[in-house]
């Protein structure tokens, strides 16, 4: 079970990860991995939101919804609960914890949108995973969207010590070229482990 | 008089969707599916087909409704909408297009999600009428679709050396139907989607100069 449970996680973070195997969660990945502190707050407002929204849709969808034969709108409830969850976090992050709303506050309205949230989700209910499993594989695909965004963030600062880019591959094409070959070496990881 | 500036204003929303504000190439909207699904035609067109769909009855239900949705819940208002309506994407794949279905998988769902429509319903829909919103809608998903299925095109030729499931490399090709594996798989999503960004930033530039 729990060498199961490592299998996954370690699955969802590097053979399969989220941004660079299934490419989801792209628009903030291009629009802010300009900065590396930026890439690091969204990284951790990320993990924190998916992990907590999937460990919410799991019972709703497998105790709620399945037993009443309405899965069928599984996909507005989810984003209700995304969406609810995100704004809830957010007036109590501002309420009592008012450091941390500064550091990641601004990042958290944003998520809503992140398909890497409901994504997540999605993934649970098509692969049947149970709960610990769907905790396990949402943290782990998380933390490998942080994982991706921060080294492409961190190669980004540093491509403009390399000199000129030109004109129209400036910023997101650039982006996008630097997450290709990022993607490349992570396709290395592929043969590691088997599920 | 009247006429013609109405048509117009009708032509030039149609040209700023297809190209110069282009969701994908210069909002960078849509970027996850457009990257996801280009590895085959045929996904492309099916998820270019559903996009198109949602963005057009989003575009009539929210345009119809704009006077009547509160401001300040207007966003879980799209939401839902959108929603709604990828529910009936998903049935309809599921039921006619089950080989496809299977193979999109969970990105059917993520048209929730796509920041095209949100985006657009946000920056259009609510504050123009309904006839200017379905042209809109038209223009985006017209875009949209010939950008992931030009991308499609490519990458499957080049991956798989067919073009909608049929053989097209020649039999006199030296390699064995040379398939690219890289192509199928995420980096030459990146590769090409950049190459494509590159070149229409690059004509832009050259045009507004």
């Amino acid at each position: 079970m729990v060498l199961h449970l490592f299998t996954l996680f370690i699955t969802a973070v590097l053979t399969q990860n989220i941004a660079l195997t299934y490419l989801l969660g792209m628009c903030p990945f291009i629009s802010l991995s300009r900065s590396l502190k930026t890439a690091t707050g969204m990284g951790f407002a990320v993990i924190f939101v998916v992990t907590l929204t999937s460990a919410i849709n799991w019972p709703i969808y497998n105790l709620l919804l399945v037993p009443n034969g309405a899965e069928i709108i599984y996909f507005i409830v989810f984003i209700i609960v995304i969406a609810a969850t995100v704004q809830l976090v957010e007036m109590l992050m501002e309420r009592f914890f008012p450091i941390l709303q500064a550091a990641f506050g601004i990042f958290l309205p944003l998520i809503t949108v992140n398909c890497t949230v409901l994504a997540v989700s999605l993934f649970m209910v098509i692969r049947e995973y149970g709960f610990i499993e769907t905790i396990v594989f949402a943290f782990g695909s998380a933390v490998g969207w942080m994982m991706a965004i921060v080294i492409v963030a961190g190669i980004n600062e540093k491509l403009k010590l390399i000199g000129e880019i030109p004109k129209g591959m400036k910023g997101p094409g650039i982006i996008m070229t630097t997450a290709g070959i990022i993607a490349l070496a992570f396709m290395g990881f592929a043969g590691m482990v088997r599920i | 008089m009247a006429e013609s500036r109405k048509s117009k204003k009708a032509f030039e929303t149609f040209i700023n969707g297809v190209w110069k504000d282009h969701p994908v190439f210069s909002m960078l909207l849509g970027i996850c599916s457009a990257l996801a699904l280009s590895n085959k035609v045929e996904n492309a067109i099916a998820m270019g087909a559903g996009v198109t769909f949602v963005l057009l009855a989003t575009a009539i239900l929210i345009s119809g409704l704009r006077k009547i949705i509160p401001n300040r819940i207007r966003m879980i208002v799209f939401m839902i909408t959108i929603a709604s309506f990828v529910i009936i994407v998903d049935r309809f794949l599921k039921a006619y297009f089950p080989d496809i279905a299977a193979s999109i998988g969970a990105y059917v769902g993520l048209i929730i999600t796509n920041c095209i429509i949100m985006g657009r319903a946000e920056a259009f829909y609510v504050q123009n009428n309904t006839g200017l919103s379905i042209i809109d809608a038209l223009a985006n998903g017209f875009a949209y679709t010939y950008t992931l299925v030009s991308i499609a095109a490519i990458r499957e030729i080049l991956g798989f050396g067919t073009l909608l499931g049929m053989n097209v490399i020649p039999p006199w090709w030296p390699f064995e139907k040379a398939p690219w594996v890289v192509m199928t798989m995420a980096p030459g999503a990146f590769f090409l989607l950049s190459l494509f960004i590159w070149i229409s930033r690059s004509i832009s530039k050259m045009e507004s100069e």
